[in-house]
């Protein structure tokens, strides 16, 4: 049996109920309002719009007419802004606070992205529009891989991938295909121990085998170990530079060299360009193929969990392999690839139905052009200054894996909660009720109870100085003494800790109708009537 | 520069401080020191400089007036992109910064809004679909389309992929394009253009064998033709093979009867025909829905309700051990993201709808289709292929359709979807348009495009 | 003390005439924290030692129990379906995972024994 090394737990059994905050009529308390389910809130002759009434003599939908009810619930749209927006109040944001969480870039989201992208001439037309009805859409298509290809010294930009993941597996599939055009046929992908969990879901879907590569005692990856290991069975190896340790790979050059002298090539996971933006181009570095995350980087919202937008850019030796569609200069101005002949014969097919997330194409460039290369270049340099700010004010604090500098990323481990019955995870929500969003935490995989905070270069120093002032006072609470506090945190938050283990045991992925009559009512009927008589069950749980 | 919030005494400040603590940095390149050399940039990149968002607005705006927005003329494009109207209050909440700026929901005692929402986006998904469960969402319904080719091999341990012909090209280039390094076997049917009483399944069903995983079917297809795939599902299930449905035009299920129904197994689509727009492809949100007893093969991420520990109902992601964060090179997808605010304008979109509003709008649609297709069917040298349709349906022109589509172009009028776009080699396909309306087309615009259709085919 | 026998990946495995008991050890289940979902093999499958036999899910981690020895599956605990929970609560006993009839008794004897297992999980901390 070998676990996959996770060191999270989920809950606590020594929980204990809140009973210091009183309990109100409604269940709200104050600003903070509980909200059903819209499925409770249904109805009959409640909606949310006016549509004209439809005269039809005669349906032509061939004997396919819906027979049974949906079951969607009726609204008026009052009720349903309320509902919106009471829910996103239980949501924290970046809009309201530091969310140093490592490896994710959570910087400021600025609203000109928002408007521009907005705008009719982009938000309302349709991916099969004629090309002479769209050349302002493929001339900011065009521009901004102007600028992905400037800012990585990379000679083509493939836009479609609709995500990191998506990015990574455009990167790889464009690595075999070019390997089986050269008549090479390679098996394995080396990726490093402390790469995202994608990495190597990414080499296993394009057909490749794993094998991981361990950290030198610096966290860098080890030049002697990877040159013993390359042969001729190598394919690529797949690399986060700067790394989910938070730390530039050193011999990263060395390491280029060496895998191309291999006859392999070098992928690099993009996650971190942030660090680097301005500062140096990939392609310097030796690398073939990169995914940009315009959601980390080129501050696209995060949105809750996507969309988000993946481009890769390409050697000119992957070029050809680029998936469609291709954005090419034409006689009538730009024009769309769709189909695999020509120049494109080589290409990998589509990897998504149209051309790209255009909407975060808009919203990334106008982020661009705003900063320009003099700010790219200095919102590189602040991210990885506060990094190493926290670094540095906390390293007396909590203890430090890997020594500075580091990039814009700061890297701790939990030995300084040995003997105080304070996990990482206890530490976390404790930030919680704090007002801080935990840092980034079990990850990466090769540190032991791993914080990894990334504070991003839109911090301001106040920010940074109140999130190291609590960070010292908890750490101080931990070492006194004090674990209850941390393990019944979060108690200020919409919701204390949740049962994870009772979510996936028996697990509960859909609101169903109460059933009448019968005694299986646990679920939304019962639900809402907690919500409506407060939390009475608070004291006797836990 | 206005997202950068240090100013130099900061930066001093802050340089100070790491000069003083044991990583000794006195400057900004010094925290660079393990770049090498020969790749440190000294000068800044050959891009403009900052801009204030004025001049970024004209900039960016001055491209959008290149584009000509399809509620600017009248438009029957479809083919797997729908364009309707998207209430106020869609919009006006997904930019609330609690929803825009948030991450993926891996707190969730701070993130029960997307947890929230995101159950019951599933909700409402499995309940248009029939289907019991469906996930968060998936990139598009062509990515969620590929990923339901690769669940169904995973569960039947087989390895062959039947593609319907009238599965939308994209999708199927998508499922070829993610089978290509794999085992996967995938076999294409012949897209056939629409012939007036001819819609069995028997070509289909003819290709199924004892390697087969599934056969993806799409409803409407590509050319708007309806088919009752329930003999299909029993001839699937008997040998031991699923049944995936392709939905690209999501409204449809206000009208027609869920793939649940008829038996799919699998149901994807594109939720972009709610709340999302049209985006000139993307972002969008595919949809995936499936039995409960094949959750746990489920690519993408879910959320589940459980109990805090005071008791209070809330949401959590669950069954998280399928994916690649904790399994790795063993996750059921390497997908790491969903399509979260997205999905979120798709569920605030049907909330306002709820039942009558959904099923109305649907009814819509079908009543204009219905309106535009006996008003072109007036037009000589234009033949309504389609007897049976909802919003799209195929006309085959006395002219290359691409010409025609090109010409009216000219003229301010989108007229629809050359089927040559898709299928440049097929010559026999190549006088085909898919024509589609919506609630958005209104009689003024059927006449514009019946007397552009007149003109140009004169 | 009991016959059973251990992997270094945490198996164990119980022998009764010529079928063997497989399951995961104490420390084993500690290490995973909260099993929620327990995936078997049909019985009649046949295992050769080192094979992922059955994957084991808990909340935040997946693994698989390898087949310590060769061995045909001739029944697995079908308890585990709706109480994955009894693989924390009573790993060797009713947290069984499956019943192998042994391809190769001689395997057992590059197996640990309890004392063996013991001074083998303590050299992990």
């Amino acid at each position: 049996m070998t676990a996959d090394r996770s060191q999270g737990r989920a809950t606590r059994e020594s929980f204990v109920a809140d009973t210091t905050n009183p309990v109100t009529f409604t269940g709200n308390r104050g600003l903070d309002l509980e909200e059903p389910l819209i499925f409770e809130q249904d109805a009959p002759g409640r909606c949310g719009v006016d549509l004209p009434n439809v005269e039809l003599s005669q349906s032509r939908l061939g004997g396919h007419e819906r027979k049974g009810e949906i079951g969607l619930p009726g609204l008026s749209e009052p009720q349903v802004v309320r509902h919106y927006t009471r829910i996103s109040r239980n949501n924290y944001a970046i809009d309201a606070g530091l969310y140093p969480l490592g490896s994710c870039t959570m910087k400021h989201n600025p609203r000109l992205n928002e408007r521009v992208a907005r705008l009719q001439g982009f938000a309302d037309i349709h991916p099969l529009q004629p090309g002479s009805t769209v050349q302002g859409a493929l001339a900011l298509i065009d521009e901004l891989a102007h600028w992905l290809k400037t800012l990585t010294g990379l000679p083509a930009v493939a836009m479609s991938p609709a995500a990191g993941a998506h990015g990574e597996l455009c990167g790889i599939m464009s690595i075999r295909a070019c390997l089986e055009a050269r008549g090479d046929a390679r098996k394995v992908v080396l990726v490093p121990e402390s790469a995202h969990g994608t990495n190597p879901a990414t080499a296993v879907a394009c057909g490749y085998v794993v094998e991981e590569l361990r950290s030198d005692e610096t966290g860098r990856i080890d030049l002697d170990g990877l040159k013993s290991r390359l042969g001729p069975d190598v394919a690529a190896i797949m690399l986060t530079n700067p790394s989910t340790c938070g730390l530039f790979e050193r011999d990263i050059v060395d390491i280029a060299a060496a895998v191309h002298e291999a006859g392999a090539l070098v992928y690099c996971d993009g996650a971190n360009f942030n660090a680097i933006v301005g500062r140096v181009r990939p392609s310097d570095l030796g690398i073939d193929v990169m995914h940009l995350n315009l959601h980390k980087t080129f501050s696209t919202p995060h949105g809750g969990g996507g969309p988000g937008s993946g481009p890769v850019a390409l050697s000119a030796e992957l070029a050809p392999f680029a998936p469609l569609p291709w954005l090419v200069h034409g006689d009538d101005g730009l024009a769309l690839v769709e189909h695999g002949e020509g120049d494109a014969s080589q290409a990998l097919g589509r990897l998504r139905a149209f051309h790209g997330q255009m909407g975060m194409f808009v919203r990334a460039l106008a982020y661009m052009m705003s900063l320009g290369a003099d700010g790219l270049r200095q919102a590189a340099e602040d991210a990885v200054l506060s990094a190493n700010y926290v670094l540095a004010r906390l390293s007396s604090t909590l203890s430090v894996p890997y020594a500075g500098p580091c990039m814009h990323e700061a890297l701790f481990d939990d030995q300084a909660f040995k003997d105080t019955d304070v996990s990482t995870l206890d530490f976390a929500k404790a930030l919680i009720d704090e007002g801080f969003h935990p840092m980034t935490i079990y990850f990466p995989l090769v540190v032991h109870g791993a914080m990894l905070v990334e504070p991003t270069e839109t911090e301001s120093k106040e920010s940074l100085d109140q999130f190291i002032a609590t960070v010292e006072a908890l750490v101080a609470k931990a070492k006194a003494g004090d674990a209850e506090h941390f393990h019944n945190a979060p108690r200020l938050a919409p919701r204390r800790r949740l049962d994870e283990t009772k979510a996936a045991r028996s697990p509960v992925l859909r609101w169903r109708p109460p059933e009448p009559e019968t005694q299986s009512k646990e679920q939304g009927t019962k639900a809402a009537k907690d919500v409506k008589t407060g939390d009475a069950l608070a004291a006797s749980v836990g | 520069m206005r997202y950068l919030p240090l100013t130099d005494a900061d930066r001093t400040e802050m340089l100070s401080a790491i000069a003083a603590s044991q990583i000794g940095a006195a400057g900004i390149d010094d925290l660079y020191q393990d770049v090498p050399e020969s790749a440190r940039l000294d000068t800044l990149v050959d891009l403009p400089r900052h801009a204030g968002e004025l001049e970024v607005s004209q900039a960016i705006g001055a491209m959008a007036a290149r584009n000509m927005p399809a509620s600017s003329v009248p438009c029957f494009l479809g083919g797997g992109a729908y364009r309707h109207h998207v209430p106020a209050a869609v919009d006006a909440l997904i930019q609330r910064g609690e929803f825009l700026t948030s991450y993926t929901p891996y707190q969730p005692e701070i993130s029960q809004g997307t947890l929230q929402a995101l159950f019951e986006f599933q909700t409402q998904v499995a309940m248009i679909t029939g289907m019991e469960v469906a996930n968060a969402s998936m990139y598009d319904g062509s990515t969620a389309c590929a990923e339901a080719a690769l669940m169904s091999s995973r569960l039947t341990r087989r390895n062959k992929i039947v593609l319907s012909g009238g599965l939308h090209p994209s999708y199927a280039e998508v499922v070829e394009t993610m089978a290509r390094f794999t085992p996967l076997e995938v076999v294409r049917n012949r897209p056939m253009a629409p012939m007036p009483g001819v819609h069995d399944t028997s070509a289909l069903e003819t290709a199924i064998d004892a390697d087969t995983a599934c056969v993806v079917v799409q409803q409407p297809d590509l050319f708007g033709v309806l088919r009752d795939f329930s003999k299909l599902a029993e001839v699937c299930h008997a040998a031991g093979t699923l049944l995936v449905v392709a939905v690209p035009e999501i409204v449809s299920l206000g009208a027609l009867e869920p793939p649940g129904a008829y038996g799919a197994d699998i149901v994807v689509g594109e939720g972009q025909g709610l709340g999302v727009g049209l985006n000139f492809g993307g972002p969008y949100v595919g949809l995936f829905a499936t039995r409960e007893k094949f959750v746990r093969q489920m690519p993408g991420r879910l959320a589940g309700e459980t109990r805090d520990v005071d008791g209070k109902r809330g949401w959590v992601l669950t069954l998280s051990a399928r994916e690649q964060h904790i399994r790795r090179g063993k996750a059921t997808s390497n997908i790491c993201t969903n399509s979260g605010l997205c999905a979120l304008a798709f569920s605030i979109h049907l909330s306002l709808l709820g039942e009558a509003g959904f099923t109305k709008l649907a009814k819509l649609n079908h009543a204009r289709a219905v309106e535009t297709a006996d008003r072109l069917a007036n037009v000589s040298g234009v033949d309504v292929l389609n007897g049976a349709f909802f919003n799209e349906f195929t006309v085959r022109l006395a002219k290359p359709a691409v010409e025609i589509v090109d010409t009216l172009a000219e003229r301010g009028i989108l007229a629809g979807v050359p089927v040559s776009r898709f299928y440049p080699d097929r010559d026999d396909l190549a006088d085909l348009l898919l024509v589609t309306a919506t609630e958005m087309n209104s009689t003024a615009d059927i006449e514009q495009m019946a007397d552009g259709l007149t003109e140009v085919l004169a | 003390m009991s016959g059973r026998k251990y992997t270094d990946e945490h198996e164990w495995i119980e022998i009764d005439g010529e079928v063997g008991t497989i399951g995961i050890s104490n420390y084993a289940q500690e290490q995973l924290g909260d099993i929620v979902f327990v995936d078997l093999p049909e019985p009649g499958r046949a295992l050769a030692q080192g094979d992922e036999a059955a994957v084991i899910e808990s909340v935040k981690a997946a693994s698989e129990l390898y087949a310590p020895v060769d061995g045909e599956v001739v029944s697995s605990n079908e308890k585990l379906g709706e109480e994955p929970g009894l693989v924390n609560s009573d790993p060797t006993g009713n947290g069984w995972f499956i019943k192998v009839k042994l391809g190769d008794p001689s395997q057992l004897d590059g197996l640990m024994d309890e004392d063996a297992y013991q001074q083998f999980i303590s050299n992990l901390e």
